[in-house]
């Protein structure tokens, strides 16, 4: 388990960014959206509620929330109701920027590096890359799963650091609240709205 | 002494275990409300115990920090020699020897890394990881009692590690081994001050789930058996397949 360090670290790296929109090419485009918010992050004119608000809305633009959410939910997405879907789906992407801004004020200034870039298939791209703590902590792979059916507009899926998925971690998580509760979406709805409301 | 008091506890457990699991598979769970309850037991001796030193141990200095890391790390390296060689990976083998022999001497006593410096960089292999390679499957996951996570396969593998590990020879049984010596103390010091150095080292990811989790053992659980998938495969990407035929 060594370094599991950082689903929350990473995933904030990436949302930190301003509100330019970013390059297509997935390596570009990751490139460009974690340096963006090392700056953003680094910079300590910016208040904590500025850069929570600038969290959310970059993770709602470059994060497919909705495709993690259904991800997450395992099989169950298949034989749910539309309505369930939904109320899940809306459920999730509050848990989820929640999680996402929980740890502001824990980040420290890091260097980022591309190291390469993986087509995976015409809707994936695979790009590594490795962060460098500057207060000498050991350096943190990160595989990024880029979605880019829509090649104009690549989307993040999932994080993997260190080998650990983010999305598969979540969604293990979940299976285990569904299954200890007869696989009833509204109570993982419900576990969510919990989150969300404390 | 230890040896015995080690099988009294584990012994009933993985006869137990190996009773009721020898087809599972990792995620499956040996018995959940045993090893629920004993998560919780762990994390309140985390609480306890263990944080109270890590978080004491991360006020040190940076260079305190690391050069006890760099020392139980490259310790850690002894376990790996004897399970290279069970697994015929000569490579891994030549990285372990030398960068054990280069950090003990030019790195005094392991204190410092310059083996990373000259490219050698071993993998920690267990008898876990052996056996998972000979094709043994993980078999159900279960926790244990302080140790935390572990499968049938894996804490077989444990038991099995104190057996082949140069370092558990000369400390725990008590024999020399190139002029070197030690006692069962020694043992537990060390891998006492492996796992704080570990627990410390993550001390706010573990925050972090704990307090982003909404169950906590499965987070865990899905995170331990990535991290040994990782390690059987030497490699810390693989793909997750099931997103393929999610295309919304």
């Amino acid at each position: 388990m060594q370094r599991l360090t950082v689903y929350f670290f990473s995933l904030f790296l990436i949302f930190q960014s301003s509100l330019l929109s970013y390059s297509s090419n997935p390596a570009d485009f990751i490139d460009e959206l974690v340096n963006d918010a090392i700056t953003k992050l680094s910079d300590k004119n910016i208040s904590k509620e500025k850069k929570i608000s600038f969290v959310e809305k970059i993770a709602l633009e470059n994060v497919d929330i909705n495709a993690l959410g259904l991800y997450t939910l395992g099989e169950l997405r298949k034989s749910s109701n539309e309505v369930d879907i939904s109320t899940y789906q809306n459920s999730f992407q509050k848990y989820f920027l929640k999680s996402l801004t929980s740890r502001l004020s824990d980040y420290s200034s890091s260097e980022f590096k591309i190291l390469g870039e993986e087509k995976k298939s015409a809707n994936y791209t695979i790009v590594s890359s490795k962060v460098k703590p500057k207060d000498d902590s050991p350096e943190i792979k990160i595989d990024w799963r880029v979605y880019t059916k829509n090649p104009d507009k690549p989307l993040i899926r999932d994080l993997i650091v260190e080998g650990l998925s983010l999305a598969r971690t979540q969604k293990e998580e979940f299976a285990s609240i569904l299954s200890a509760n007869n696989n009833d979406i509204k109570i993982l709805i419900n576990k969510l709205e919990e989150f969300v409301n404390n | 002494m230890y040896k015995i008091n080690l099988l009294k506890i584990f012994l009933p457990i993985l006869i137990l275990v190996i009773l009721v699991a020898p087809k599972a598979e990792s995620k499956d769970e040996c018995f959940e409300g045993f090893s629920r309850a004993m998560f919780k037991f762990n994390m309140a001796l985390d609480d306890i115990v263990l944080e109270p030193i890590a978080k004491g141990y991360n006020k040190l200095p940076g260079p305190v920090k690391k050069g006890t890391s760099n020392f139980t790390s490259n310790i850690g390296t002894l376990l790996s020699i004897p399970n290279n060689i069970f697994q015929g990976n000569i490579k891994q083998l030549g990285h372990s020897v030398g960068s054990f022999a280069v950090n003990t001497t030019v790195g005094i006593l392991g204190f410092l890394n310059p083996a990373e410096k000259i490219g050698l960089q071993p993998h920690k292999e267990d008898v876990g990881q052996t056996l998972a390679t000979y094709g043994i499957s993980s078999g159900c996951y279960f926790v244990l009692p302080v140790f935390g996570p572990t499968t049938v396969r894996d804490s077989i593998g444990l038991i099995a590690d104190s057996f082949v590990d140069p370092f558990a020879h000369v400390t725990i049984r008590e024999n020399e081994l190139f002029g070197a010596s030690g006692n069962s103390l020694d043992y537990l010091t060390i891998k006492g001050g492996t796992i704080v150095d570990f627990r410390a080292d993550n001390d706010a990811n573990f925050e972090s789930l704990e307090k982003n989790s909404l169950d906590l053992y499965s987070s865990l659980k899905s995170i331990y058996l990535q991290d040994r998938e990782n390690k059987i495969n030497n490699s810390i990407s693989k793909e997750q397949d099931e997103w393929g035929n999610l295309d919304n």
